[in-house]
């Protein structure tokens, strides 16, 4: 073999590269995230009513978009009621209507958002809602 | 017409995930079977390969000279495009890979009223260079999914490219089909997603969360692992082979060192002496000149 060293370190470089995800994460614990939804808000609310503005399947794929419509809605044409897929109104705040019942910023929003790496840029204008430090 | 029969195979295998997903329900071999199949494939594939291009010999020097060889002290070498250093040879393979410098010299050839004409063709540099680069971008995206505690390095990438903050999910400027169905159109429980990677990654996939992911996740996955598997068998090697062109990662040192060929068997040589020696008699008779009496 001609340049065989060579070739193979080659190799060794690119299966190094190409396993990093194998070895990085050995003996590291894979936790899965579990966003909490025990606030005193929801606590207090009767079981039955705990819905949030709409399905929770909805909710987790689409909540940054349907926050990105209500940003547009209420910054730029001034609409702050949004009517759910039941026929039932909310007002359209983050600060206000979601954070009302999610107030748990740490336990909540950053457990999928850290796990995902996402970094939404909500709290660059929004205040964060204050948490005791646990 | 050559780029429709792959659209309709590409088609064929999107229905194929989908079928299989949707009516067959084959959670498991969509989601664990294949991807490590296919990623067993194309890591022992891409390895044959590399060895089976690397044990063919390549006993002299044949790099394709690009600029001035060197030469005497006072003509100057063009030490990149005709290397006679490793240094130069890696630095004319680092452009070669990173920046397509061969493809950068891609002239078109036109007859004009009659004439031969070289024009200068860069629009295929361009588009493969946006291309690579869009696709080695998307690769370095993906690994947030397969990194826990993803390290700076990564969100850095993902910040650049994200840097226009179009919409949300924040628009990508290097974006590909079935990502970007999955991305903003068809929601996947993303979090879903995360668990069945880091599931697979660390041999211990977590059979509950396959039914919890969108039917769109898995023909994604699929397009993916038989791309991986195809990889090894295809054009696609380009990526090992770029590495092992021999018109390029060789220095030109052809007059500076002697390369033997380690084949070359001993060839029997009758010198003239010898012929002489044979022939001395018969040549002096007919009074040809010999060189010993």
């Amino acid at each position: 073999m001609y340049d065989g060293g060579k070739i193979i370190i080659g190799l060794i470089i690119f299966l190094a590269l190409l396993t990093f995800p194998f070895y990085y994460n050995i003996g590291k614990v894979n936790a899965k995230p579990e966003p909490k939804i025990d606030t005193p808000e929801i606590q207090k609310l009767p079981v039955g009513e705990r819905k949030c503005v709409e399905s929770k399947e909805f909710m987790r794929g689409g909540h940054m978009q349907l926050l990105n419509e209500w940003r547009d809605s209420v910054v730029r044409d001034d609409k702050r009621i949004y009517v759910n897929s039941q026929g039932k109104k909310h007002n359209m705040s983050l600060q206000n209507e979601c954070i009302r019942c999610h107030s748990n910023k740490k336990d909540f929003c950053d457990k999928c958002h850290n796990y995902m790496a996402v970094k939404p840029y909500c709290w660059t204008c929004h205040i964060e809602p204050k948490e005791k430090k646990s | 017409m050559r780029a429709l029969t792959p659209f309709v195979m590409v088609i064929a295998l999107v229905l194929l995930a989908f079928a299989g997903i949707k009516t067959a329900n084959l959670h498991f071999l969509f989601g664990v079977v294949i991807p490590y199949a296919a990623l067993g494939t194309f890591i022992i594939g891409v390895v044959y390969r590399v060895l089976n291009w690397g044990s063919s010999p390549v006993p002299f020097r044949i790099p394709t000279t690009c600029g001035q060889e060197k030469s005497l002290p006072w003509i100057k070498q063009n030490k990149i495009d005709n290397p006679s250093s490793s240094l130069g040879v890696i630095m004319r393979m680092a452009f070669e890979v990173l920046l397509f410098r061969s493809l950068f010299r891609n002239m078109k050839t036109e007859l004009k009223s009659g004439k031969v004409v070289y024009g200068s063709e860069k629009w295929l540099w361009v588009a493969g260079l946006a291309f690579h680069w869009s696709f080695l971008i998307i690769l370095i995206r993906h690994f947030r999914c397969f990194i826990e505690n993803v390290p700076f390095v990564f969100k850095t990438i993902e910040g650049l490219d994200s840097f226009l903050q179009i919409g949300v999910p924040l628009f990508y400027i290097t974006e590909a089909t079935s990502g970007v169905l999955m991305r903003y159109f068809y929601k996947v429980h993303i979090v879903g997603v995360k668990i069945l990677t880091m599931g697979l990654i660390s041999f211990n996939p977590d059979p509950k969360i396959l039914n919890e992911i969108g039917t769109i996740f898995y023909v994604h996955l699929f397009l993916i692992s038989v791309l991986l598997a195809y990889f090894p068998f295809s054009k696609l090697m380009h990526m090992g082979g770029v590495f092992l062109s021999p018109t390029r990662n060789l220095a030109n040192n052809n007059r500076m060192e002697r390369h033997t060929n380690p084949w070359d068997y001993p060839v029997e040589v009758h010198t003239y002496e010898e012929y002489e020696n044979d022939f001395r008699d018969k040549m002096k008779k007919a009074g040809i000149p010999v060189e010993k009496e």
